[in-house]
């Protein structure tokens, strides 16, 4: 049988950070009291109408130009009926046919779609089963009901489970670059699932897919998909049929359930949302959100690897964390004469082994550690002021403390031996302390040299370059 | 001091800001009017009288239909399911008027959720035509018409989706004005179908009718349809209709009217040329398929509009349901009457995917027609006329069995709904029942372009004074 490819779409949503509702004027929160961000608009009220969120649009835009879409001139606002009681209008007010974009792309993946709508109330169901059929009582929250949110959906481009989850993970660095979502998924405002299918490799064709929900991080989305794409080939491979269907992941047991096809037999019944006109950006919106765009991940990775020589590895680690790429720029700016290839190594090596070890949550930005105090730091490494070894205990000392590098070197007396007959009479005394070793040296065993060097730089305080205590040892001994 | 009631609000409005007649005391008149309401007009009724106000409608009393919003006071839309609902706002139409120093009187009695031509489908007995009182005063805004026209208050509001404020003006003998679709705001206004709805007036003569939409009209952030009349409105004044091109549309005028509106309204014609004006028999080739596409859209977006009824947030719950389903269906079940289930069915039903195209598609492209028939009309011709009704108020309980029947009460009034024009009716004369009995009012309906309202109203104005018009009921229903 031929080998099966995987074939993943992403749906994702984005909740916006804006001040207000999508529809009404209540201030957005999350983890207030239930129920207190609330009025008759979102609570559905009898003779309500929407009125829309200039600043929810404004942010679509934004994501909209991001990913590269084509904004259409005007976009129309559907209804999308169903009764549910997180749904107090027994209608969600979306887009159908005519979203707000199309056509975009992210990093190689298209983008099919961004849309605006608003977001569903919370359900707490009390109760075993945690879902409504079968629990005791069902408590709506409507704080959260009416929040803008903006769907994105891609095209079916991604290929793995681990392709899928590392694109969103740009998806999400590339929107909170714009600033318009907290895009948190633990606190839902962003929101993953997943279209699954497989065919044979080469094939271009779609299966039958499954739309998978409920994967509340990205190592649960990779979690999910894996799962589903093992239960496809396996369904497949014993010469079943995969059937199309929703599935709820369980991150306990990492386990897929059917929802109950009751609740999945929808006739959405859309039609256009009389209540409102057409959403016709200006060209004046369009040129603001145009502006607004900060440089993005992807752009950012290319511009480190090919302008500043970095290795992609580093490129890809500094640009996903909008303050860290911020604060590399600033040490690569101001560390004169060195190569940012080395700059990127100290933030993303040193630095942050140095904090971690200190065992603070900030990162280089919220650190002691002035980006320029690094710079400075990099560059007495570099021209070998002080050793490979004391900057290391410099940085120690800046994580701890802050300050100047220079005032640390000098008051430690970590200053490397420049002279070099200084350095010449401590290694002879230290190949004269250790005949062993010098013996096993002159046989040849060039790994016994450790020993020797380890003395000399006991003695210096590790303020001898390594290299220069090497070459001494050899030619003392002749080698 | 009935004297008082005898005065149009305009008039009584001057008097009052002139200090002759104190706010409060024409208030107390007509509460004591209202208070002996035999009609079944009012659903609900204040309580309280006012102290001195300022503004345009200082001190005047207005019957509001019961389907506007009013914060703390009973609104029910005439519906089981809302009984003993009080809304925690007020729609803006009636804080407009309260802006313009008028007070609410009471609530009127209508056609549930506005569905219907006889103010026979409210859940709180039908209203009785002041005319005779074993006829219908027309609806769904009969509560308020019968007000105006039986005497138990000086002015109204109401809603007009297809017909709902002319065609009870028309059977009761007052004015009936439908302003341009987003003339006033509909915030606060409980939706029946809204692309159609539109609040109105209903007073005793054209100058009322335009002192009241002075005040309701104008743009409303909460309602992003409203656009208000440029210019505004003032009172009018033109005694002649010289120059002013009418056209009959052909293809309506045909249809089934009773011969004694035949007659109201082949005299008013003359009247129109008497004062100056031209007849001309015109096409609206289109107008005539109104009834089915109206009965195509407006249920369609009643049966979203309606879905919010649902038990869960305010209004009715059924007792006894044993899960949210249950709860659902019964409520509704026994919340809604027999012609708001027909038309939520009705409308679910051509929203539902496969018909969409066949009904909702088809009934919009017929709209589109009948507008660009009405535009083709308006290019020659100043306004359109036709008779409101096509008969004089009908007897309760003759139509109620035969919802085509009622449904074809709407036919000269649909249109104009559709293409979401201005139209007025007033009252032209009295003819007999086809089929004999005591005289009743015929109305006159006069249609302008889309915010004409002013050159409507100078015509209205125009023609209500040479016809003259000062049957009441007690005359004219003793013959």
């Amino acid at each position: 049988m031929a080998e099966l490819e995987a074939v993943i779409g992403l749906e994702i949503h984005v909740q916006l950070s804006t001040r207000t509702k999508m529809f009404c004027g209540c201030e957005l929160s999350f983890g207030d009291q239930p129920n207190v961000h609330t009025c008759p608009v979102c609570l559905a009220h009898p003779g309500v109408l929407p009125a829309p969120n200039e600043e929810a649009i404004r942010y679509a835009l934004q994501i909209a130009v991001a990913l590269e879409c084509e904004v259409a001139p005007r976009s129309i606002f559907h209804r999308k009926n169903y009764f549910y009681p997180d749904n107090p209008k027994a209608y969600q007010i979306s887009q159908y046919d005519i979203p707000l974009a199309t056509g975009g792309r992210l990093d190689d993946i298209r983008i099919h779609r961004v849309h605006l709508e608003e977001d569903a109330a919370k359900m707490i169901h009390v109760g075993e089963s945690g879902r409504i059929h079968g629990s005791g009582a069902s408590l709506v929250d409507f704080n959260r009901g009416g929040t803008p949110l903006v769907e994105i959906v891609t095209e079916p481009d991604l290929r793995s489970a681990a392709e899928a989850s590392e694109w969103a993970r740009l998806l999400r660095t590339t929107v909170r670059q714009l600033g318009v979502s907290d895009v948190n998924m633990e606190e839902g405002s962003l929101r993953c699932d997943a279209n699954v299918s497989v065919r044979p490799a080469g094939s271009e064709e779609l299966g039958v897919k499954t739309e998978l929900k409920n994967m509340n991080s990205f190592r649960f989305l990779e979690r999910g998909i894996e799962a589903e794409l093992a239960r496809q080939q396996e369904l497949i491979g014993a010469g079943a049929a995969v059937v199309q269907e929703t599935l709820h992941f369980d991150p306990r047991g990492v386990t897929l359930t059917s929802l109950r096809s009751k609740e999945e037999a929808h006739d959405y019944r859309y039609f256009p949302e009389p209540d409102l006109v057409p959403l016709a950006p200006t060209e004046q919106m369009l040129h603001e959100a145009r502006g607004s765009l900060p440089e993005l991940p992807a752009a950012r990775i290319e511009r480190y690897r090919e302008e500043m020589g970095l290795p992609p590895e580093a490129a890809a680690q500094l640009a996903a964390d909008p303050e860290a790429a911020v604060y590399f720029e600033r040490a690569a700016g101001a560390a004169a004469g060195v190569e940012p290839r080395v700059v990127a190594n100290w933030v993303t090596g040193e630095l942050a082994a140095a904090l971690r070890q200190e065992g603070g949550e900030a990162g280089a930005t919220g650190s002691k550690v002035e980006p320029e105090a690094l710079a400075a730091l990099v560059v007495m490494v570099q021209e070998k002021r002080i050793s490979h070894g004391s900057g290391k205990t410099v940085l120690a000392a800046l994580v701890a403390e802050g300050g100047e590098p220079g005032a640390i070197v000098e008051r430690e007396g970590l200053a490397q031996i420049s002279d070099s007959g200084e350095l010449e009479a401590i290694v002879a005394t230290a190949v004269d302390a250790n005949p062993e070793a010098a013996a096993q040296i002159r046989a040849g065993n060039g790994r016994a040299i450790g020993a020797i060097v380890g003395a000399v730089m006991r003695e210096t305080k590790g303020r001898a370059d390594g290299a220069e205590v090497n070459r001494l040892i050899r030619d003392r001994l002749g080698v | 001091m009935s004297g008082l009631l005898e005065l149009t609000v305009a008039e009584a409005a001057g008097r009052i800001a002139a200090g002759e007649i104190a706010a409060g005391e024409y208030f107390d008149a007509w509460r004591a009017a209202a208070a002996g309401d035999e009609l079944n007009a009012y659903l609900w009724r204040a309580e309280d009288g006012v102290e001195g106000t300022g503004g345009p409608l200082a001190g005047i009393p207005v019957a509001v239909k019961d389907i506007f919003c009013t914060e703390g006071v009973p609104t029910t839309a005439g519906s089981r399911i809302l009984a003993g609902y009080a809304p925690p706002y007020t729609s803006t139409a009636v804080r407009r008027l309260g802006e313009a120093g008028a007070r609410v009187l009471g609530k009127t009695n209508m056609d549930e959720f506005a569905m219907g031509s006889s103010s026979e489908n409210s859940a709180f007995g039908p209203v009785l035509n002041p005319w005779d009182r074993g006829r219908v005063p027309g609806g769904s805004s009969g509560g308020s018409a019968a007000a105006v026209g039986g005497g138990l208050a000086p002015c109204a509001i109401g809603t007009d989706t297809g017909g709902s404020i002319r065609q009870p003006a028309s059977l009761c003998g007052i004015v009936g004005l439908k302003p341009t679709y987003g003339a006033i705001s509909r915030y606060g206004m409980i939706a029946f179908a809204s692309s159609l709805d539109q609040c109105g007036a209903l007073t005793r003569d054209v100058t009322d009718a335009a002192l009241l939409l002075a005040a309701l009209q104008g743009r409303d952030p909460c309602d992003s349809t409203s656009v208000g009349i440029e210019g505004g409105v003032e009172a009018p004044s033109r005694e002649d209709l010289k120059g002013l091109r009418f056209a009959v549309p052909g293809e309506l005028a045909r249809d089934a009217i009773d011969s004694g509106v035949r007659a109201v309204f082949e005299a008013t014609l003359e009247t129109i040329e008497r004062l100056g004006g031209a007849i001309t028999e015109a096409p609206l080739p289109h107008a005539e398929h109104g009834i089915s596409a109206y009965y195509v859209i407006a249920p369609a977006e009643a049966s979203s509009n309606l879905a919010r009824y649902d038990g869960v947030r305010y209004g009715m719950r059924a007792e006894g349901a044993g899960d949210l389903t249950e709860m659902y269906e019964k409520t509704r079940a026994e919340g809604f009457g027999a012609e708001v289930k027909r038309r939520i069915m009705l409308g679910t039903y051509v929203l539902s995917s496969g018909y969409y195209d066949a009904y909702y598609g088809r009934a919009q492209r017929v709209r589109t027609k009948i507008a660009s028939d009405f535009a083709a009309a308006f290019a020659e011709f100043d306004f359109v006329v036709t008779p409101t009704s096509p008969s004089v108020a009908f007897g309760l309980g003759e139509k109620t069995d035969d919802p085509l029947a009622m449904y074809m009460s709407d036919f000269f009034t649909v249109p104009m709904s559709l293409a979401g024009l201005p139209a007025i009716s007033i009252p032209a004369g009295l003819a007999e029942p086809d089929g004999g009995g005591p005289r009743l009012p015929v109305g006159f309906q006069i249609v302008a372009p889309a915010f004409a309202e002013q050159r409507l109203l100078e015509a209205a104005f125009a023609l209500e004074r040479e016809i003259g018009f000062d049957a009441k009921p007690g005359e004219g229903a003793g013959g």
